[in-house]
């Protein structure tokens, strides 16, 4: 090959790469429109479904606690020196609790969630793919989109706000805990003080697009291990392709979100 | 005993992969009560004939009548009503690796029997695992099972809807002689307990002189001799006497 043909070379795949990022969400796209036909339409697996919100709601509680403690210990931590020094340490309280509910505790739990969850969800499906326990329950009559897909996609969607919710308030706990590091506050004072600031305007947009969240977690991970093809290497590859698509997806929809509520 | 009426009647089945022309035309009667031994080189389409028959594989062209049903022409809810008159047996058992093995054979039970009750569903679930020997791994989950014992778990969770065809994807890969055997010989005894038409697939000569009334070898995509596997043995093809060495 000669070196003056190397960017055409370098064109051609790149534009392979973009026609397989088109493709790729168009098919998702389709796995999503499949869901919704088919989750509207009976049987419906109740059963299924309080497990999965189980494994996925409650499972996942430790995890999320730990990490919005953290989170509000943190930006405690970090904000109070700069607000002290324009004396506006009272306002701390109110601002931990605004960035929280707005932006750092649906945004990290739902990262935290696509890393644990959609993760969980590609491999679990993909192994079933690859060891055709999906083909088995398809020849036994059995619609495998429907128990497999309907519910886990359901459940993150229900679940995904409620753990959101959970971290937000964990956070504002941690949050208490730093600011009485370096100040003394009674509990009440301090959530007195912290929503003060924020409203229902505040909260309701913040909440609803964790529902996006939720169903982009789970429709992702769905979609990646249902469709993972043969061999025990695409089991990880579909883990690994959820995890980071999942991310990826919650970014932009937070990216819209806050678009949209900034027209509103 | 075989009758006179097909029960599986499939004409000029094609299927590709890409431009990997798998299945070219193939022809296949199977009749009520048959058990019919498929043959073949790995790729030579055996897997994809029998997917293609429960419809876990789109034909590209051609028609698969079972029970008289054109298969490629049915919507979802008929197909699975045929479905559910047949049995497959995956090569790797496909046990659902989350449920026991009494969940095993109890899912796809209370999903299309649901007019049974729990009561009925355990007796037909301890009487099939008692039919394969295995009564006393009810409790177990998949990963504490051999190869050979999953087979015999994956023969009775097949069973117990009470299939009239049964479909086999190579039932003794990956087992020892003794227990190939023992499979070979439990396929034999499900056959003759349930009478079931089976399609076997399969590498294992012993299995196939067991299990099999009339012996199918494949070559490229389309069926390339057919008999008794006492004919086919004393065949001077040099492609079908190569099985048999």
């Amino acid at each position: 090959m000669e070196i003056k043909d190397l960017p055409a070379v370098k064109n051609n795949v790149i534009s392979e790469h973009i026609r397989e990022a088109f493709s790729e969400m168009g098919r998702t796209s389709l796995f999503g429109i499949r869901f919704f036909k088919e989750a509207f339409s009976p049987p419906y697996e109740f059963k299924e479904l309080l497990l999965q919100c189980y494994n996925i709601g409650f499972k996942s509680l430790f995890l999320v606690s730990v990490t919005g403690f953290i989170m509000g210990v943190v930006l405690t931590l970090q904000s109070r020196p700069t607000l002290a020094e324009f004396g506006a340490e009272s306002w701390l309280p109110g601002m931990v609790a605004l960035s929280l509910i707005k932006e750092i505790a649906p945004v990290i739990t739902a990262l935290i969630c696509a890393g644990k969850i959609a993760s969980g969800i590609g491999a679990e499906l993909g192994s079933m793919k690859v060891t055709e326990q999906i083909d088995a329950m398809e020849v036994s009559a059995i619609n495998p989109f429907k128990y497999l897909v309907v519910t886990r996609v359901m459940a993150t969607t229900l679940m995904i706000p409620l753990l959101v919710v959970f971290a937000g308030a964990i956070g504002m706990l941690g949050s208490y805990a730093g600011f009485n590091i370096h100040n003394h506050i009674s509990v009440f004072r301090f959530f007195s003080k912290a929503f003060e600031s924020v409203g229902f305007d505040d909260l309701i947009p913040a909440i609803i697009k964790t529902f996006f969240f939720g169903f982009a977690i789970g429709i992702i991970g769905c979609y990646k291990g249902y469709t993972a093809s043969q061999g025990t290497e695409s089991v990880g590859k579909a883990a690994n392709s959820a995890v980071v698509t999942a991310s990826l997806t919650i970014f932009i929809i937070d990216m819209l979100a806050v678009q949209i509520i900034d027209l509103l | 005993m075989t009758e006179s009426i097909n029960i599986i009647e499939i004409k000029g089945l094609r299927k590709s992969f890409g431009d990997n022309q798998i299945l070219k035309g193939m022809d296949l009667n199977i009749r009520k009560g048959e058990n019919v031994v498929v043959l073949g080189k790995s790729g030579s389409g055996k897997s994809v004939l029998i997917k293609c028959i429960v419809c876990l594989i789109e034909a590209d062209e051609g028609s698969i009548k079972v029970f008289e049903k054109d298969i490629t022409q049915l919507d979802n809810t008929e197909l699975n009503e045929v479905r559910l008159k047949m049995g497959f047996l995956f090569q790797n058992a496909a046990l659902y690796d989350s449920m026991t093995v009494r969940e095993n054979l109890d899912f796809p039970l209370r999903r299309t029997h649901k007019d049974l009750s729990e009561q009925e569903r355990e007796t037909m679930v301890i009487s099939a695992l008692s039919d394969v020997g295995l009564e006393k791994s009810i409790d177990k989950m998949p990963s504490e099972l051999s190869g050979g014992m999953r087979k015999r778990v994956g023969l009775a969770r097949s069973l117990i809807l009470k299939p009239e065809i049964m479909l086999y994807d190579e039932p003794t890969t990956g087992l020892d002689t003794v227990t190939s055997r023992e499979i070979s010989e439990l396929i034999l005894e499900m056959q003759n307990k349930n009478k079931t038409t089976s399609i076997i697939i399969t590498h294992d000569m012993a299995c196939a002189k067991l299990t099999g009334d009339r012996v199918v070898v494949f070559k490229e995509g389309v069926i390339a001799a057919e008999g008794t596997y006492d004919e086919l043995e004393r065949s001077n093809d040099i492609w079908v006497k190569s099985f048999f060495n």
